[in-house]
């Protein structure tokens, strides 16, 4: 009886839980299955534990190639996006100006649009234009559809901003410039921050609007697409599994600080 | 010592007429908007318009292509691809579905019940994503595989055996069913369903339900009364969130399908990529956007939340 | 302080704001602070006083006419050229930054190095030494009214704007706050401009205080002057509570003048009252509470002569320790309030008991009879509640 109650009250623990762990699952298995010695060209099936991969991340023909260039395009696609899209958020929390719906109706349409949609459509630009497929068709698509995430993260931020800490900043002697790299830019530096790291994340893992877009040029989710019709090397879960890591690591590090900065100072 | 009347009409050489107002920087506005609002328009409006006129020509590769006003492109990819339009309904709606029963309670639990483990839970949420989903998706092979454990366990459950008679499932497989691809989506999704459910269901005040216990409600009538519809916006990004990105997928299916899954997401992908039919890949692409801008228009009024976006 | 220093004085001319969607905020006035005073705009939410602080600031931009500092013209300095500093409803530190960084910003906005040892006095001054290293969200609400204070201090601003500045916290550290804020502008001897909708705070701090309503300023004077002698309704039930009771000029005697009200007659100084007096025309009598007697009927006898009296009955006391509150019902006015100090309680006066309601005619005033009868009450059950 006492069972049933406690079981009643966790259920949504239990049912919370479980959705976690079909959350990580497959993070699990890549990360195991990056100790594999697979026996034919697919590392699918478990046959005997191995370092090797480890030993030799880089040890397939193509794939760090494409990995770095995945991480030149997240970075350039990042800083576009961002930059371009802090600047909409501001115009949209701080200034009235016309065709505000247009605006916000552009912002949104990229996020509501499948990616095929968007995909099909601007690689039938690029055709028309005649424009060499590539690293540069790559990254405009990545900035087109980053921006609106960016808007999205850094507008929030700034709304809940009181208006009050720029008019203090005004009353104390800091000019408009001042005002905005002193008290603007440093308040809204979480939300810019979260949008830059969104953007990155969006960037590096796209691969249905690169796939369109990318011409000749492999990207890393390309690169794994192609081996899952070929053959998937281990490698490739050694990558999934360092990012992963990485990821967690710096999270909870950024957070460790934080708490102890905390309760330094209080 | 201190003075005061009612200005008389402005005749004082003190009250100046009215001056124009400052114009501290009128078209700040435009110049901060310019260069994104551009790059919107000429990557993302433009292309639109240009899919459309592409969808209305005819011609061919080596010749070039022509606008003929041919409409009846339109029909052909309809009646030629009207079940992959119908599956890609069917499997992004189930995965939703799954995606908002499997998402509520994790949500629900790092909302209200984490406590010090909530900051843990949210990085263990977002985190895969710092995995490629190809990677990801690609794993699911191994847990899904034909002999491996979760297949062998759904078996002995005689589980398989409804699933194959509803059809979801064929045989003894997992892998390369409807089951298999709706798995795929869900999993990949349900961050999209968590995070937005979360932010709405954090706002809500703990007292809230304190309040409605007073009140004589029961913990799950609460939940029915108070939670739920008060987590309504959650659900509805979340939903939309899940559904939209699901249904234009072409990956889960080419995957961890079989041809007998195939997506609209695949037909466009192989009409452009591989068979080069751009009519009838514009075609296909212009009438999936607007069936999901359908769709969504017509489900954010009846959740009354158009305040959402 | 010097006295012939005029540069604190604040000198408002015409200004008035009107927004662009066609609300009026303020309507023209005219308005001098003299250079060194505390001053303060009470009025309840809406009545354009925050609106005149700010447009003082530079972060309004006045409709028409001009703001002065001393001799100089500031209209259309931007906020960040003006020698005057705010402390802003709810603080508005910047919580970006520790305490020490929120009390230099001004200093090195000027452009001004060493800013360590001012900013420690100025900590010092008001108490925060030993919290300059924290983070305003670590302080509590008190603590982070004296930075925001001493945020504005530091730069020996010509006028300091207080807008609200105790309005977040509790009644008691509003309490202590509102003497130390009257200690500091003692000391430091600068132009305060305090906007508030809490009457017992402006009359604890202001040496001058402008009651707003609707835009205008209804009146202005010493506390004690505006509450004893309101010059409109609205003054008169803002501040504090009045008995106003409705009366018709009868005869003039010397400096009295004699008014009817009900079957009885008042008499009222004609010094004090602001308005006109024709045989015939009606007239506003008041009278605060506190200033009225009450006696049985009974001993209606023993009332000395030539004190106003009004006939009623107790419809409700209540006791609250230093006084009796008294609600008297009575023909010239329903509803006449009366506190009475508990020095030697009368078992008499219980609801039901008939009563002399007495008080002597120097303290009543009289005021336009054309005015809204009621004005400024609302207000002051809105801020109760």
């Amino acid at each position: 009886m006492a069972f049933v109650k406690w079981l009643k009250r966790n259920l949504v623990v239990i049912a919370g839980l479980l959705t976690l762990g079909y959350l990580l699952l497959p993070n699990v298995i890549v990360t195991v299955f990056s100790f594999n010695k697979p026996k034919g060209r697919f590392n699918y099936e478990w046959q005997q534990f191995s370092l090797d991969a480890w030993k030799q991340p880089c040890g397939v023909a193509g794939m760090c190639g494409s990995l770095s260039l995945s991480l030149q395009i997240a970075i350039w696609a990042t800083i576009g996006a961002t930059v371009l899209g802090t600047m909409i958020a501001f115009a949209l929390v701080r200034y009235r100006f016309r065709a505000r719906g247009a605006v916000n109706s552009l912002i949104f349409l990229p996020m509501a649009m499948p990616e095929v949609v968007m995909a099909a459509s601007l690689l039938t630009l690029f055709l028309n234009m005649g424009a060499q497929l590539g690293f540069y068709t790559i990254l405009i698509a990545h900035i087109m559809f980053c921006l609106s995430f960016v808007v999205t993260a850094v507008k929030a931020r700034v709304m809940s901003m009181d208006p009050r800490l720029e008019q203090a900043a005004q009353d104390l002697y800091a000019g408009p410039a001042q005002t905005f790299l002193r008290v603007t830019l440093p308040i809204a530096a979480p939300g810019i921050a979260a949008g830059a790291l969104l953007a990155f994340a969006l960037s590096f893992d796209d691969f249905i609007i690169t796939n369109f877009n990318a011409g000749s040029t492999v990207t890393f989710p390309m690169f794994v697409w192609g081996s899952a019709q070929r053959g998937t090397p281990v490698q490739i879960n050694v990558i999934g599994t360092t990012m992963f890591l990485v990821a967690v690591l710096l999270v909870l590090t950024s957070m460790v600080i934080g708490n102890r900065r905390n309760k330094q100072k209080a | 010592m201190a003075a005061v009347t009612e200005a008389p009409p402005p005749l004082a050489p003190t009250a100046p007429e009215k001056k124009p107002p400052r114009k501290r920087g009128r078209m700040v506005p435009y110049w901060l908007l310019l260069p994104g609002i551009l790059w919107l328009i000429v990557f993302f409006a433009l292309p639109m318009i240009y899919q459309a006129s592409t969808s209305v020509q005819t011609g061919s590769l080596e010749q070039g292509y022509k606008v003929t006003w041919h409409f009846a492109t339109y029909w052909d990819a309809l009646s030629e691809y009207w079940p992959q339009f119908l599956r890609s309904v069917l499997y992004a709606g189930a995965a939703t579905v799954l995606c908002l029963l499997l998402g509520y309670p994790l949500a629900y639990l790092i909302a209200f019940r984490a406590g010090r483990w909530r900051n843990l839970i949210m990085i263990l949420v977002i985190a895969p994503f710092f995995t490629s989903f190809l990677i990801r998706t690609l794993a699911w092979k191994t847990i899904l595989a034909d002999n491996g454990p979760v297949v062998h366990t759904l078996n002995s459950l005689h589980i398989l055996d409804l699933t194959s008679w509803i059809g979801w499932t064929a045989g003894d497989r997992v892998l390369a069913t409807p089951l298999a691809v709706v798995c795929g989506l869900t999993y990949n999704f349900l961050p999209f369903m968590i995070l937005p459910l979360y932010t709405s269901l954090e706002r809500i005040d703990g007292r809230l339900h304190e309040a409605a216990g007073d009140l004589y409600a029961k913990p799950f009538t609460t939940f029915r009364k108070v939670t739920f519809p008060l987590s309504m916006p959650g659900v509805v990004s979340g939903t939309l969130l899940t559904f939209i990105p699901a249904a234009g997928d072409y990956v889960n299916a080419d995957l961890l399908g079989s041809t007998d899954t195939r997506m609209v997401g695949n037909v466009i992908q192989t009409q452009f990529l591989r068979i080069l039919d751009y009519p009838t890949a514009a075609a296909l692409s212009f009438i999936l956007m607007a069936a999901i801008l359908i769709m969504v228009t017509f489900y954010i009024r009846r959740s009354g939340t158009e305040d959402l976006v | 302080m010097t006295t012939t220093d005029n540069s604190g004085d604040v000198r408002l001319s015409g200004i008035s704001k009107t927004y662009d969607n066609g609300f009026t905020a303020v309507r023209p006035l005219d308005l001098t602070v003299p250079q060194g005073s505390f001053f303060a705009l009470l009025g309840a939410s809406g009545c354009g006083k925050t609106t005149t602080l700010r447009m003082i600031a530079g972060l309004e931009e006045p409709t028409t006419g001009a703001v002065h500092l001393g001799d100089q013209e500031v209209t259309n300095l931007p906020p960040y050229k003006r020698p005057v500093n705010t402390v802003f409803q709810s603080y508005a530190l910047f919580p970006h930054l520790d305490i020490f960084e929120n009390v230099a910003f001004g200093l090195r906005r000027r452009g001004i190095k060493s800013v360590k040892k001012q900013v420690e006095d100025m900590l010092e001054l008001v108490q925060l030494g030993e919290q300059a290293r924290k983070k305003p969200h670590q302080l509590s609400g008190g603590q982070q009214q004296r930075v925001a204070v001493a945020r504005a201090l530091i730069n020996h601003p010509k006028v300091l704007l207080l807008d609200e500045p105790l309005g977040a916290l509790d009644l008691k550290l509003r309490r202590q706050m509102q003497l130390e804020l009257k200690r500091i502008q003692t000391e430091v001897g600068i132009t305060f401009i305090h906007v508030t909708h809490d009457q017992e705070e402006a009359m604890t701090m202001a040496d001058t205080v402008a009651v707003m309503n609707a835009g205008t300023v209804e009146q202005l004077g010493s506390p004690a002057d505006l509450y004893e002698n309101p010059q409109t309704t609205f003054v008169a039930n803002f501040l504090g509570t009045s008995n106003l009771i409705e009366a018709e000029v009868d005869t003039k005697s010397g400096d009295d003048i004699v008014l009817r009200a009900g079957g009885g007659k008042l008499v009222l100084p004609e010094a004090r009252c602001s308005a006109p007096t024709t045989a015939g025309g009606k007239v506003l009598v008041g009278v605060r509470p506190e200033k009225i007697s009450l006696t049985h009927a009974d001993d209606a006898g023993e009332i000395a002569e030539g004190r106003n009296r009004i006939t009623g009955r107790i419809a409700d006391s209540s006791f609250i320790g230093v006084s009796t509150q008294y609600v008297i019902d009575s023909p010239v006015c329903p509803e006449f309030e009366v506190y009475a100090q508990n020095i030697d309680r009368d078992a008499r006066l219980v609801p039901g008991a008939e009563v002399v309601l007495h008080w002597n005619p120097a303290h009543t005033f009289g005021l336009d009879a054309a005015q809204d009868i009621d004005a400024g009450v609302a207000e002051v059950e809105e801020d109760a509640a």
